[in-house]
């Protein structure tokens, strides 16, 4: 099994974890076409990489993101949201 | 074939006899023996019959790395005989055999092998007609052992455990890395498969007992380090991310968490392939020596040993040491370096032969080994005409080669590559904190391995953040440890590959020619390494004739994809306790003691009704609903989940989360919510009661209370409004009082004013019931008058009891999931998930009301403005049978059929008494949708009901009885 750091309480077990997503820019809803809207809502790109995603270390309920290597499937780092700015 | 005296590291107690029953037999061990050693001593050389021709077998590795010896130990199915140990009063039978192990008639199937050749499977399944009739056939004659029904249940607690070190293998390597890693001051762990530590480095010694001590002397330091634990007898059965491995013993699996993991696991050694390699006598050289080391056995009387490498010379000279007589030693090189082993052998007048190989084996009349016919072979491996000479022997060593054990090290993510001078795979890039040393590594002589042991172990420690990795000179092997060619053709053939799926050399030949040349391919087709044993005796040799047959090298060929387990591992050390959280409500002592028949719904059980002897389960349900009609009910809704939500910016935070509007509502009003996702579709729904000014709290389905509970946190966290969330599902209870009565019977617990001018419909209030602080809300999901009353749990109790007592007069009784189902039907309430789906939105299921797209912001609602202007593809709608309707009633998920077509679903159905017809609610075509058009239902037998749209809601359409009667 897996390790993923939270960065409030340490390195635990991926089961403890929970995957939300990746981090996507929202296009602006009130200029956006429905198209660009529906490519947003719809569309992944499944493409192996680097992502940002929301991850969530469920028996604290702490929402952090991770930075992960979907292609070597690695965790490079994680972080409260708003520390990295 | 008999004991031979005290070996110094024998494993056998010969004070403690130990008696069992072999195929209906009696024999005698000893303790710690293991079952196949015993009965070789007992002279019983036949121990099982094979597969697929049902060939008589006997030892062949005595490592755990073929199933010759598959034995039914009475509930224990396929129990290996070469490894698991001896225990008083064991009643064995071999497995696979028809009339036992001597006399299976199923033997005849050897003279019927070309009518059964290589892809014999693949091509029998392949016509869907044929299949049901060979798969009765292939279970009955290739079977492997008989389940018993009554096996008793075995629970097998997981354990967990970490260390910095994990060494894989306890012989001269993995020994001396666990020294070296413990001296940089890594916690270590040692696990080696075998009952005892030691590995190759106690039992192949070529007489030498300089080799003993060596490995003695390295096993007495590991045994006394305080920072190394070894685990004997347990078996590292995979190698999962971040150094995560399963390590099974005879009682239960540990997972071990390690910082580094150094695979020390040696090598198995490979079968040599010639006609008849398969008799009873015939085995691998290192099982000879296990026999004489580790259980005392003398393998044979008269032994002809087959080598290609220094191994075999030890292997002879450990037979004469048995007092064994070697007739010769047949070295398939044709040029044999010199070594002291081969001086020693000639000294003693053995006679060696090199560039001969055995050309078959020969049978005696018990069908065990009586003799060989040795040939003469050129340098490409070919049998030179008129070089054949007849042996007597009993026993027949091979010794032409190994295979590393790299199965972990594959899991693991190693690159290997094939070293032509070793040849052997060993690694070529092996992952972070993964560490190979000994003869996995292609190390092979002792001195070396420990060197190369004491390097691993170093880096291993470094990984680990003990101590830094030193450079240590592994010396290069100066003679091969394998033959590239271990194949002696013989046109009878009945020469094994694979001992477990009873493949030859030419099963091979006609699967290339069919045209399955890719090592996979072949795999598939061949069945090569799919047995029992998982190829560790077979899959090298396949690789190297698939080589030779397509032109190949080996590392051309490749390997195929080694996946866990190791070793079987049996399913009681894998099956265990589910962790998956039951929630009880505060109430469920009560519902108990009312006689609740339970339901899980989500994490909870709710009663799903009260049963009442001598009434049906539904006559009970349609009791407690019309309770609830006619005067009043009880319901617990404590598994809702119950949210709060405090701050300046909490009601931002609800017209965000909600695709209605919060800002507006007044403290004391409570309004329904709608959650949409981003897409527009519905995912949840509750009630948003405004406490105070920055204080509401709201409820959640009881199967989304989790989920919600979770994105909402996240949205809190990615918005950073000025607001804090509260999960209080646990920590309150709740209770739906419900019915004409009930004001009555509330009014007697609490000083509140329920006049509906000071309490209307969707009011909160804050006040006590029964003495408990509570927040109360007037609701109608039911249809009837009604409050919800949210109290801490620890009360619930108190006020159940204190509302039943007090609603005595009145009739009170409680109601379950189901009467509350039938009530909230017959008023047309959807319910979210059972109504609606993956794709509802809420405009088809008429829930306008519900969504403000007025709002600046809310999930959904972009997606939602596009809805709104595209035409409903489907529309909720109430439906109603006939009111004289007889026959088959739809159930839920019935299609609605129109010409031909599906049209739709029904979502819910049941009779109600009050409306006296069934009713429902179903999706149907935008075009379905005006009450009075007719719709036929297709159930279950095909049959068609039809049934009418009509209004909702069925019951009391104008909610008279929520409201004051005027």
């Amino acid at each position: 099994m897996k390790l993923m750091t939270c960065p409030i309480n340490g390195t635990r077990p991926i089961s403890e974890f929970a995957y939300w997503g990746e981090i996507r820019p929202v296009p602006d809803a009130d200029t956006c076409s429905d198209a660009q809207w529906a490519d947003y809502v719809f569309n992944r790109n499944g493409a192996p990489g680097v992502k940002k995603e929301w991850w969530c270390h469920t028996p604290s309920n702490t929402w952090f993101i991770a930075e992960r290597d979907t292609e070597k499937d690695k965790v490079l780092r994680t972080w409260l949201h708003g520390d990295d700015k | 074939m008999t004991r031979i005296p005290v070996m110094p590291d024998e494993w056998v107690d010969r004070c403690r006899v130990v008696r069992f029953r072999f195929e209906g037999h009696a024999f005698e061990g000893l303790a710690g023996d293991s079952i196949a050693s015993a009965l070789w001593a007992a002279g019983q050389r036949t121990q099982g019959r094979s597969f697929k021709y049902h060939r008589v077998r006997g030892i062949l590795s005595a490592a755990n790395h073929d199933v010759n010896v598959m034995l039914q130990d009475g509930p224990r199915l396929n129990t290996r005989g070469d490894v698991v140990a001896l225990r008083e009063g064991m009643d064995l039978t071999a497995v696979n055999t028809f009339g036992g192990l001597a006399q299976d008639r199923a033997r005849v199937l050897g003279l019927f092998a070309r009518f059964l050749p290589v892809g014999f499977y693949y091509k029998a399944f392949h016509s869907k007609r044929l299949f049901p009739k060979w798969e009765r056939l292939f279970r009955r004659i290739t079977g492997l052992g008989v389940l018993d029904f009554d096996t008793p249940h075995i629970r097998t607690p997981k354990c967990y455990d970490f260390c910095d070190v994990l060494v894989i293998g306890a012989g001269p390597s993995g020994l001396a890395a666990a020294l070296s890693a413990a001296g940089a001051g890594a916690s270590v762990v040692v696990v080696d498969e075998n009952a005892r530590a030691g590995g190759s480095g106690l039992f192949q010694l070529g007489g030498d007992e300089a080799r003993r001590l060596q490995t003695r002397t390295l096993l007495d330091k590991v045994r006394t380090h305080p920072r190394i634990r070894l685990l004997e007898a347990t078996c590292a059965a995979a190698c999962y991310a971040d150094h995560w491995l399963p390590l099974i013993d005879a009682e239960r699996m540990t997972k071990m968490r390690a910082q580094a993991v150094v695979v020390a696991g040696g090598a198995f050694e490979q079968p040599a392939v010639f006609r008849n390699n398969d008799l009873p006598g015939v085995m691998l050289g290192s099982a000879m020596q296990r026999l004489i080391y580790r259980y005392a056995v003398r393998p044979a009387n008269r032994a002809v040993v087959l080598t290609a490498n220094a191994d075999g010379y030890r292997v002879a000279l450990d037979l004469i040491a048995a007092g064994a007589v070697v007739a010769a030693v047949v070295d398939m090189r044709a040029v044999v370096p010199s070594s002291a082993q081969l001086d020693e052998l000639s000294r003693k007048g053995v006679e060696l032969l090199a560039g001969h190989a055995v050309y078959e084996a020969h049978a005696g009349l018990d069908g065990e080994l009586a003799g060989a016919t040795l040939c003469r072979i050129d340098a490409a491996g070919a049998v030179v005409p008129g070089s054949l000479r007849r042996v007597d022997c009993d026993g027949l060593a091979m010794s032409t080669g190994w295979a590393p054990s790299a199965n972990l090290l594959y899991q693991a993510g190693t690159k290997m590559r094939f070293d032509d001078l070793l040849q052997q795979f060993v690694p070529s890039r092996l992952p972070e904190g993964v560490f190979a040393c000994g003869r996995v590594n292609g190390v092979y002589q002792l001195d070396a391995r420990m060197a190369d042991g004491r390097r691993a172990g170093a880096a291993a420690a470094a990984h680990a953040g003990c101590g830094t990795a030193v450079d240590i000179t592994v010396d290069a092997e100066s003679e091969s440890p394998s033959l590239a060619w271990p194949v002696v053709a013989h046109p009878d053939g009945k020469n094994f590959v694979d001992f477990d799926e009873d493949l030859q050399v030419k099963d091979f030949e006609n699967a290339v020619q069919e045209g399955y040349d890719n090592i996979e391919l072949l795999k598939r087709f061949s069945t090569v390494g799919m047995g029992p044993s998982q190829g560790k005796h077979s899959n090298m040799t396949a690789l190297r004739i698939l080589a030779r047959l397509t032109g190949k090298s080996p590392q051309q060929v490749g390997t195929t994809t080694a996946r866990p387990f190791f070793h079987p591992v049996p399913l009681s050390h894998l099956a265990g306790r589910g962790f998956s959280p039951q929630r009880h409500s505060p109430l469920h002592g009560r519902h108990a003691a009312l006689g609740a028949v339970f339901m899980q719904a989500g994490a909870w059980e709710r009663p799903e009704y009260y049963a009442v002897a001598g009434r049906s389960r539904i006559d009970c349900i349609r009791a407690e609903a019309g309770r609830v009609r006619s005067a009043v009910g009880l319901i617990d809704v404590g598994t809702l989940g119950k949210l709060e939500v405090r701050g300046p910016q909490a009601a931002e935070f609800l017209n965000r989360v909600y695709a209605g509007r919060y800002d507006t509502m007044p403290v004391g009003a409570t309004r329904y919510a709608l959650m949409c996702d981003e897409s527009g579709v519905m995912v949840d729904e509750g009630v948003v009661a405004r406490v105070a000014d920055d204080v509401f709290y709201f409820t959640t389905t009881t199967s989304g209370a989790a989920t919600v509970y979770r994105e909402l946190s996240r949205l809190n966290v990615e918005w950073k409004l000025d607001c804090g969330l509260v999960n209080l599902t646990g920590a309150y209870a709740a209770m739906n009082l419900a019915g004409p009565a009930s004001r009555a019977v509330l009014a007697q617990l609490t000083d509140q004013d329920l006049s509906s001018q000071a309490f209307p419909y969707l009011g909160v209030r804050t006040g006590t019931v029964a003495g408990i602080a509570a927040r109360l809300m007037r609701v109608g999901f039911v249809g009837e008058w009604g409050y919800e009353i949210h109290v801490p749990a620890e009360y619930a109790p108190t006020l159940w009891d204190a509302l039943m007592t007090a609603g005595e007069a009145s009739g009170i009784a409680p109601f379950g999931v189901e009467a509350q189902r039938l009530l909230r039907l017959e008023k047309g309430h959807l319910i979210v998930s059972q109504d609606t789906d993956g794709l509802s939105n809420p405009f088809e299921v008429g829930m306008d009301w519900a969504v403000r797209l007025d709002k600046p912001f809310f999930t959904g609602k972009r997606s939602l403005q596009i809805i709104r202007k595209m035409p409903l593809k489907r529309r909720l709608v109430g439906f109603h049978l006939p009111e004289n309707h007889t026959g088959q009633v739809p159930l839920e998920c019935h299609l609605i059929i129109a010409d031909g077509d599906i049209a739709g679903r029904v979502t819910s159905i049941a009779w109600s008494p009050n409306v006296g017809r069934h009713i429902g609610l179903a999706f149907v075509l935008p075009s379905m949708a005006e009450p009075g058009t007719q719709i036929s239902i297709r159930v279950t037998d095909g049959a068609m009901v039809q049934a009418e749209v009509c209004t909702t809601p069925f019951f009391d359409p104008d909610d008279l009885r929520q409201k004051e009667s005027s």
